[in-house]
C-alpha cells in the first residue's frame, strides 16, 4: 500500500500541484474580501458551476492530448442545447429523446472535425473553426436568427439544477464523466494511443495502431461532450440561446492548459484538468463577486491566464 | 524559360487566388442589377480592403508557422480608439492616426514578447491577449459611438477621379511601402526560413527570435490599419466581440484561400489579399442571387469548409503513407 501511495505522489506533476496551490491562493484572497468565500455552500455552488465547464473541458483535454485543438466548442455547445430543446418540445417521446439526440448532433459535428483532421490531414485549428461556422449557419437557419422558444425537458432540468442527497446533480454528472475519462485515458488501449499520438503519431502508426481512427473518435467524443455541456447549460437556464457556448471556448482551453496538459500533446493528467476547471471557475466568480465590470474582467482574466502560464506552462526552448 | 516556370510555380497559390477572385467578381458584377459601375466596385473594394488588411496581418504570423487569434480583437480595439482620437483639425487627426497605429504595434509587441520570450504557444497566448484587447476596447467604448474626421474618411473610402476606389490605392500603398520591403529584407527572409524549419533556420544563423518578433509586430500594425479603416467606413467605434471573432475567422479563411501554407514558410500577403477579396465576393454573391439572408452564415461556413478541404489535395502527391504523419 505504502509503495503505491508513494508512486502516486511521485506521479503527480508539478503543474498540477501549482494549479491546486493557485486555487488555495485564490480562496485565500477571496476570504480576505469576504469570509463567505470559504463557506461550504459557496464551495459547493462553485463546484456545481464548474461542472458545466468540466464536462466541456474533458472533451477538449482528449483532443489537446492528441496535439490538436477543438475550436468548434462554441457552436457545438449551442447545437447541443438547441437541438435537445427542439426535440424536447415533441411531447413524451421528445422528452425521452432530447438528451440522446442533442449528444448525437454533437458527435456528428465532431466526426466531421475528426474526418478533416485524421483523414484529410487539415490542421485541426482550421477544420474546427470551419465546422464552428457551419454549425452556426445551421443554427441560424434552424432558429431564424432568434433565440429559440423551446423549453428544456424535465430530465435536462433535473440533471442541471437538481440535487441528490445534498450534492448537486451536475457535480455527480461531472464526477461520472471524469471517472470515465480517467479510466479511458489510463486503462484502455484507446487512452494509451491518445497519449502516443500526442507524442508521435508516426511511431503509433508504425506500431500497428489505426491512429487515424483514434483521432477521429477523439474528436467525435469531444463533440459529444461539448454538446452534452450545452444540454446541461440549456437545462440550467431552462432554454437554449444564441451564443450560449461563446463563453466556453477560452475557459475550456485555459483550464486544460493551466492543469498542466501540454498544448503540443502527449502529456497531461485529468487531475490537472479538474484543478484547471476549478481554478478558472473560482477566478470568474471572484471577479464577478467583486463587481468588476465586464471590461475589467476580460483584462484581468487574460492577464491572469498569461501570468499563470508564464509561471509554469512554458515550452522548453527548441535548442 | 526554366526560370519563368520556377517563378510561376513559386507563386502558384497567389495566382490561383487571383483567378478565383476574378471569376467570382465577374459573376458578381454580371448579375448585379446596377452592373459594372464605379459605385458597385467602390462598395465591394471598401469591404474587401477591410478584410484584406486583417488577412495580411494574419499572413505574416502564419508564415512563421504561428497563428494570431487576437487579430480580430486588435482590429476592434483600434477601431474603438480611432473613433475617439481621429477627430478635429488635420494635425490632431494625423496625431490620432499615428497613435492608433502605434497602439496596434504595441499589441503586436505584446503578443511577440509573450510568444517568443515567454515561450508560450501562440494559439493559447493570443486567445488570452485577445481577451485583454477586447476588455480594453470595452473600456474605451462601453456603448457603440464616437466620431471620425469625415474629410479624411470620405477621401479614403470614395473614388478618385476616374472612378478608381481610393481604398484600393491605400491597399496598394500598404503593399508597396510595407509588405514588399519587409518581404525583401533580411528579417522578412528570416520569417520564411523560420516557418519552413525553425531548427534549420537557427543552424543557418537566421535571427529566429527577431524574425518572429518582427512578424508579430507587423501583424499588430496591419490589424490596426484595418481597425482604422473600419472607423473610416462606419464613422464610429464598437467593442463587439462577435465582430472581432468573425474577422479572426475570416482572416484565417482568406489566408487559406490565398494559398498561404498554414504550416508556415510559403505563400505571400498578396495571395492573402486576393483570398480576402474572393471570400468577400463569395459572401456578396448571395445578395445578387437574392438568397434568404438567413442562409448566408451557413453558405459562408460551407464555402469555408470546402476551401480548407482543398488543402488536402496534397494527399494525392504523397508517395509514402508515413508522410501523412510528418
Amino acid at each position: 500500500m505504502t509503495t503505491r501511495g508513494g508512486t502516486l505522489i511521485r506521479r503527480i506533476e508539478p503543474a498540477v500541484v501549482m494549479a491546486f496551490g493557485c486555487i488555495i491562493g485564490l480562496l485565500f484572497l477571496g476570504s480576505l474580501y469576504s469570509t463567505s468565500f470559504v463557506s461550504p455552500e459557496f464551495l459547493l455552488q462553485q463546484l456545481k458551476v464548474a461542472s458545466f465547464l468540466g464536462v466541456i473541458a474533458t472533451g477538449m483535454m482528449i483532443v489537446i492530448l492528441l496535439g490538436q485543438i477543438d475550436l468548434s466548442v462554441p457552436w457545438v455547445v449551442a447545437v447541443g442545447g438547441m437541438m435537445s430543446t427542439a426535440v424536447a418540445s415533441w411531447g413524451t417521446i421528445g422528452g425521452v429523446m432530447a438528451i440522446p439526440f442533442g449528444i448525437l448532433c454533437g458527435v456528428a459535428l465532431g466526426l466531421v472535425n475528426g474526418l478533416g483532421v485524421a483523414y484529410l490531414r487539415i490542421p485541426s485549428m482550421i477544420v474546427t473553426l470551419a465546422v464552428n461556422a457551419v454549425a452556426q449557419g445551421l443554427m441560424v437557419v434552424h432558429t431564424g436568427g432568434y433565440s429559440p422558444q423551446d423549453a428544456s425537458s424535465a430530465a435536462m432540468r433535473a440533471l442541471a439544477t437538481g440535487t441528490t442527497l445534498g450534492v448537486p446533480n451536475a457535480l455527480l454528472v461531472w464526477s461520472v464523466i471524469g471517472t470515465a475519462a480517467v479510466l479511458l485515458l489510463s486503462r484502455t488501449t484507446f487512452g494509451r494511443a491518445v497519449y502516443g499520438i500526442g507524442n508521435s503519431e508516426r511511431a503509433v502508426y508504425l506500431s500497428g495502431v489505426k491512429s487515424q481512427r483514434i483521432v477521429m473518435l477523439a474528436f467525435a467524443l469531444s463533440g459529444g461532450l461539448s454538446a452534452f455541456g450545452g444540454i446541461l447549460l440549456a437545462g440550467y437556464a431552462s432554454k437554449a440561446a444564441q451564443g450560449m457556448g461563446d463563453a466556453y471556448l477560452l475557459p475550456s482551453i485555459a483550464a486544460v492548459v493551466l492543469g498542466g496538459t501540454s498544448i503540443l500533446g502527449g502529456r497531461g493528467t485529468y487531475l490537472g484538468t479538474v484543478a484547471g476547471v476549478i481554478l478558472i471557475t473560482l477566478l470568474q466568480s471572484i471577479l464577478s463577486v467583486m463587481q468588476i465590470e465586464e471590461a475589467g474582467r476580460q483584462v484581468i482574466y487574460g492577464v491572469v491566464i498569461i501570468a499563470m502560464l508564464l509561471l509554469y506552462g512554458r515550452e522548453r526552448p527548441v535548442r | 524559360m526554366r526560370d519563368w516556370g520556377y517563378r510561376i510555380r513559386e507563386q502558384r497559390g497567389t495566382l490561383l487566388a487571383f483567378l478565383v477572385f476574378v471569376v467570382m467578381f465577374a459573376i458578381y458584377v454580371v448579375n448585379h442589377p446596377a452592373g459594372f459601375t464605379a459605385n458597385v466596385v467602390t462598395t465591394a473594394a471598401n469591404k474587401g480592403v477591410l478584410l484584406a488588411l486583417v488577412a495580411m496581418a494574419q499572413t505574416v504570423v502564419v508564415l512563421t508557422s504561428g497563428i494570431d487569434l487576437s487579430v480580430g480583437m486588435v482590429f476592434v480595439l483600434t477601431n474603438c480608439l480611432a473613433s475617439a482620437l481621429v477627430v478635429g483639425s488635420p494635425a490632431a487627426t494625423a496625431l490620432g492616426v499615428a497613435a492608433v497605429l502605434f497602439t496596434g504595434l504595441l499589441c503586436g509587441v505584446l503578443n511577440g514578447l509573450i510568444v517568443i520570450y515567454g515561450r508560450l504557444q501562440p494559439i493559447v497566448a493570443t486567445i488570452a491577449t485577445g481577451a485583454i484587447f477586447y476588455g480594453l476596447a470595452l473600456v474605451l467604448r462601453p456603448v457603440p459611438g464616437g466620431d471620425v474626421n469625415s474629410d479624411l474618411a470620405d477621401a479614403l473610402t470614395s473614388q478618385l477621379p476616374g472612378g478608381v476606389p481610393a481604398s484600393l490605392v491605400v491597399l496598394l500603398v500598404v503593399v508597396l511601402a510595407l509588405w514588399l520591403p519587409f518581404r525583401r529584407s533580411e528579417i522578412g527572409r528570416g520569417v520564411y526560413a523560420v516557418g519552413s524549419s525553425e531548427l534549420a533556420a537557427y543552424m543557418s544563423g537566421v535571427p529566429v527570435g527577431r524574425a518572429k518578433f518582427a512578424a508579430y509586430c507587423l501583424s499588430g500594425l496591419l490589424a490596426a490599419m484595418g481597425g482604422l479603416f473600419l472607423t473610416f467606413l462606419t464613422y464610429s467605434g464598437e467593442a463587439s466581440a462577435a465582430n472581432g471573432n468573425t474577422y479572426t475567422l475570416y482572416s484565417i479563411a482568406a489566408v487559406v484561400l490565398g494559398g498561404v501554407s498554414l504550416f508556415g514558410g510559403s505563400g505571400s500577403a498578396i495571395g492573402a489579399i486576393f483570398g480576402a477579396l474572393a471570400f468577400r465576393t463569395i459572401g456578396d454573391l448571395l445578395f445578387v442571387f437574392d438568397l434568404d439572408p438567413l442562409w448566408q452564415p451557413l453558405f459562408q461556413g460551407i464555402i469555408l469548409l470546402a476551401a480548407v478541404c482543398l488543402g488536402s489535395f496534397r494527399l494525392f502527391r504523397i508517395r509514402n503513407r508515413l508522410e501523412l504523419f510528418g
